[in-house]
């Protein structure tokens, strides 16, 4: 029982990771309609600038650690604000595959350019935050875990907040529901892009010094798994819905836990694929996703 | 309109250009006034850690040795060539330095599935190869042009399981084996074998796959089973994170690993989750070995003050053994050059001595090394 | 109708690769396994054609194909082969082996493709390329625990049964097959699916068996070009029909342009030889790659051999 409590312990905080990059990935999505596979290679920059600012911080303080996030935040906002100008904008009105290539390109650009830049050998991540470690009954938690879940949820409700009560929200989901009426009355659809962008890659710069954190050695490619667990669990919370990717990402990071901890380890990643193929077919348009109807 | 769009014929006559470009890529004239010998390893992807430190040390010693007047009268020329981590790449690679560039023999692959795929054309071209790092036996169980500078999986994990019931003592192992690497299940499954044999009792078998970095579920359930020693055949940037999540999840019980520990991440990475735990390596960067402590300042020297980690080693010494076998082989001709490295007795590298054994494998022993106080400490080396 | 000029052009295609390959001798090994490389790429490119572009699926598991061809044949080759042969076989019973291999590899890649074309019975896009991209995941890590396959080390001492005369012939028959299927009188209806599936379907059309024909027959030739692979390298590692190859193999479809058989063809040979090019300068290498993948998508949105202006209606 202890070990089943842990195990779920476990799987909710790599969970929560998963849950705050698919935020990004589904807000992404739900505005622009395509897949940003650079996604998970900002969530990698996020993770080298909290690096940088922790070394540069020295000490260990509550301040340090929420400086560093929100530097990787600040400057992941605005990577993602430069890559939406540069390579997806002129492709405004082109086919959504043909900006799934350039979120490709970008992606294989940062990676590639990650190990030049930053050595393909992996680093260590510095200690932002005091760590601690409590225990209860027979459960392990470290203060690290609490925090990851913490700055998830408080995340989650700020966008929730802006994209439901605020005038960009509001252009936001305009723009998402129908970008020609959007723009039709009025509707800067350009500025909506490029908020959506800052928010989006910011979110991924939050959770690239959080999974850091918790797992401190960096390299350049060490967004691709998460990126793709993170795309994973925002289709199956139904894309385009923030509530469902939180969702999504808590599911799959415990429905991996649990498995892994068992005797089908070694099929661990074939089992969560195939729960959520299993999902898709029973609720073809994700947990909490609306079912879209096509027309003419 | 014309036919194409400017922008486009622009696009397709410089794609042109750039290929007939290749096709005609000045061929070396100065060709008969060295020995060309081809490097291969993935300096890009997922692997290229181990590549780079690899290629920079046999880059470094490839110039020591020209420094001292090359080989047979001439200068040596390393051509370099990349794997990108990806399968299929080796085979072409090897086809390329041998057929465009005349290569007299081949340092390379480093890791184990790639350099079968490699050796496999480099015996068919009859080319002589010697892998610095991959230690997987089906590597040199190619064809007798094939040749390795380290131990082989089935020695390091006789050597460790005997370790863990012997000098530790322990009754209970738990193991925790990567699935998608060769070099993991391939000593994981010697391991458990000799555990077994030398009375011990596996008490937990957990898997996980490249790319994770939360152990904690596979660690629970062996937190669960209460072993004596738990077994951690995987790569350093692993067993750093499983040592460091381990110590979260209170477990107390030593750790035991391969040469894939050896990097000064390791204890930056884990700082105090590692003590007390053991490894087994080719080499102790912190060993009193002038000839090794030479090496390790060289290489600080030269690549911005980084620390030589096994891989790069190994690199050092396969470049040193080739040289050496050229040189006794007084020719380059491949034939000469393979009969010679099969010759291979007492050849002092900075990991030891090393034999070339009948399957062509270099038989060196092994060190076991501690850590303590966040350094390694040497403990004892198993002859083979 | 064009058939009587396709068919030319296959058996063309067919003699022009055996009479290469009798000179195979006279090429430089590695130009020669760039040449055969080429010809793989094609296979697959111009197979997911059919589906990501003709039907206007979107496929990211086409590498799941690919390993199980891949694997199927070299299973055959490696030990179903020699009991039937005995232990010195004749040039022909391995050649005759060697093409049952790849057939059987092929089919069993389409029996899957079929598997995967049933869900697309109620997904789309995206939803469908996870399904894809899961089922390619799952083939990965499943021939990584098969202990007798080679496990994570891969399966080795595959005999190099491939040259250019199977590729080649490969590829002729890919094309041929891709081409016929689109442009008959049944093949109007992948496009009608891929352009608009509502409209298709209230005309009367199956969509669903347009669907599934696309993945049967697109998995059918990627599971073929992964015997020709495997019998290629000599060795195979389930690493390397990993997600990425199936973005390298998208990759080469839409710079082609959608639905472009040529466009993909020449699309596939760059993107090839491209990096083979770049050789020289190793570190830079994919740096360089991915921002000309950026720089074409801008300059050239329709795929970069995509001469022919967009056609504003094809039913």
């Amino acid at each position: 029982m202890t070990e089943l409590l842990q195990q779920l312990i476990n799987g909710l905080s790599l969970g929560a990771i998963y849950a705050l990059i698919a935020l990004g990935y589904t807000m992404i999505y739900g505005v622009l309609r395509f897949i940003n596979f650079a996604h998970s290679e900002v969530f990698m920059v996020g993770a080298f600038v909290g690096c940088y600012i922790g070394r540069l911080a020295g000490s260990v303080t509550w301040w340090s650690g929420f400086g560093a996030l929100g530097a990787a935040m600040l400057v992941c906002g605005i990577l993602g604000f430069i890559i939406e100008k540069i390579a997806y904008r002129p492709l405004r009105g082109a086919p959504v595959l043909n900006v799934l290539i350039t979120a490709i390109g970008v992606s294989l650009f940062l990676q590639y350019g990650g190990q030049l830049v930053f050595g393909a050998t992996p680093r260590t991540f510095p200690e932002l935050f005091p760590v601690r470690h409590f225990r209860l009954g027979g459960l392990d938690v470290s203060s690290n875990q609490v925090i990851v879940m913490i700055v998830t949820v408080v995340l989650l409700v700020a966008l929730q907040l802006i994209v439901k009560h605020t005038r960009l929200g509001t252009a936001m989901r305009a723009v998402a529901l129908n970008p020609q009426a959007a723009q039709l009355v009025g509707i800067n659809t350009g500025t909506v892009f490029s908020f959506t962008f800052v928010i989006g890659s910011a979110l991924a710069g939050a959770g690239g010094v959080l999974y850091a954190m918790n797992y401190p050695s960096i390299d350049p490619l060490m967004g691709v798994m998460p990126g793709l667990k993170a795309f994973v669990a925002a289709i199956l919370g139904g894309i385009g819905s923030i509530p469902g990717a939180a969702l999504g990402g808590l599911l799959l990071g415990s429905a991996e836990t649990l498995v892994s901890g068992s005797q089908f380890s070694t099929y661990k990643d074939a089992i969560a694929f195939g729960i959520l193929i299993l999902i898709l077919l029973l609720r073809p348009s994700g947990l909490l996703g609306r079912p879209g109807v096509e027309k003419v | 309109m014309p036919l194409l769009p400017r922008k486009t014929a622009l696009l397709l006559s410089s794609l042109a250009a750039a290929l007939a470009f290749a096709g005609c890529a000045p061929k070396d004239a100065s060709a008969p006034t060295t020995v060309k010998i081809g490097n291969l390893a993935s300096i890009t992807g997922k692997d290229a850690s181990f590549g780079q430190s690899s290629t920079k040390a046999t880059r470094l010693a490839i110039d020591e040795i020209n420094a001292a007047g090359g080989v047979l009268g001439q200068q040596i020329e390393l051509i370099f060539e990349d794997t990108q981590s990806k399968p299929g790449e080796a085979a072409m690679v090897v086809k390329k330095l041998v057929t465009r560039d005349h290569v007299v023999a081949l340092i390379g692959e480093v890791i184990s599935s790639r350099s079968i795929e490699a050796a496999s054309v480099a015996q068919t071209l009859k080319i002589p190869m010697l892998t610095p790092t991959a230690t997987n036996p089906a590597v040199t169980a190619t064809g007798d042009y094939i040749f390795r500078a380290c131990f082989i999986d089935p020695f390091q994990g006789k050597v460790l399981a005997k370790f863990a019931r012997d000098d530790l003592g322990s009754k209970r192992a738990a193991v925790l084996t990567s699935t998608s690497s060769s070099y993991s299940t391939g000593l994981s499954k010697v391991f458990v074998e000799q555990y077994t044999e030398a009375g011990g009792e596996v008490v937990a078998d957990q898997k996980f796959a490249e790319g994770d970095k939360d152990f904690k579920a596979a660690l629970t359930a062996i937190r669960a089973a209460n072993p004596d020693v738990i077994f951690v055949p995987a790569y350093y940037t692993e067993a750093s994170l499983i040592a460091k999540q381990a110590r979260e999840l209170g477990i107390t019980v030593p750790l035991l690993g391969g040469d894939g520990w050896e990097a000064p991440e390791l204890f930056e990475i884990a700082g105090d989750a590692v003590e007390g735990c053991y490894y087994s390596t080719h080499f102790s960067a912190d060993s009193t070995d002038p000839k090794l402590q030479a090496f390790v300042a060289r290489y600080r020297a030269r690549y911005d003050g980084a620390t030589p980690d096994c891989m790069a080693a190994l690199g050092y010494d396969a470049a040193y053994l080739l040289v050496d076998a050229l040189r006794r082989a007084g020719s380059t001709d491949p034939v000469k050059i393979k009969d010679a490295l099969a010759a291979t007795r007492g050849f002092e590298g900075i990991t030891g001595r090393i034999d070339m054994g009948p399957d062509r494998n270099a038989s060196k022993p092994a060190t076991i090394l501690k850590i303590q106080n966040r350094k390694p400490v040497y403990v004892k080396t198993i002859a083979p | 109708m064009p058939f009587p000029r396709q068919h030319i052009a296959l058996l063309a295609g067919i003699a022009a690769a055996l009479t290469l390959s009798a000179f195979g001798g006279a090429f430089n090994a590695y130009h020669l396994d760039i040449a055969m490389t080429v010809g793989i790429a094609i296979i697959l490119a111009v197979s997911l054609n059919l589906i990501n572009g003709h039907t206007g699926l979107f496929s990211l598991g086409h590498a799941g194909f690919m390993a199980i061809g891949a694997y199927l044949s070299a299973t055959i080759t490696l030990f179903v082969g020699p009991q039937l042969t005995g232990p010195a076989p004749s040039a022909f019973a391995t050649q005759a082996i060697f093409f049952t291999a790849l057939l059987t590899g092929g089919l069993c890649a389409a029996f899957a493709g079929i598997l995967i074309g049933l869900p697309s019975l109620r997904l789309k896009g995206d939803y469908l390329a996870l399904v894809t991209l899961g089922f390619g995941e799952i083939v990965r890590v499943i021939f990584q625990n098969i202990e007798p396959l080679g496990g994570a080390l891969g399966l080795y001492g595959i005999h190099p049964l491939t040259n250019f005369a199977w590729i080649y012939s490969g590829v002729a028959l890919t094309i041929f097959t891709v081409s016929c299927l689109v442009n008959s009188t049944y093949g109007r209806g992948f496009l009608a699916t891929h352009d608009n599936e509502i409209a298709a379907r209230s005309i009367g059309l199956n969509t669903t068996r347009y669907k599934i024909t696309a993945f049967a027959v697109g998995a059918f030739f990627a599971g073929i070009a992964g015997g020709l692979f495997a019998h290629l390298r000599m060795t195979i590692d389930p690493r390397g029909f990993d997600f990425s190859r199936s973005i390298e193999i998208i990759l080469m479809v839409i710079l082609g342009g959608m639905g472009n058989t040529l466009g993909v063809i020449l699309a596939a040979v760059v993107l090839t030889v491209l990096p083979e090019v770049l050789r020289p300068v190793a570190e830079y290498r994919m740096i360089i790659y991915s921002l000309l993948l950026v720089i074409l998508m801008i300059a050239r949105p329709q795929g970069l051999l995509n001469f022919r202006p967009k056609k504003a209606a094809r039913i």
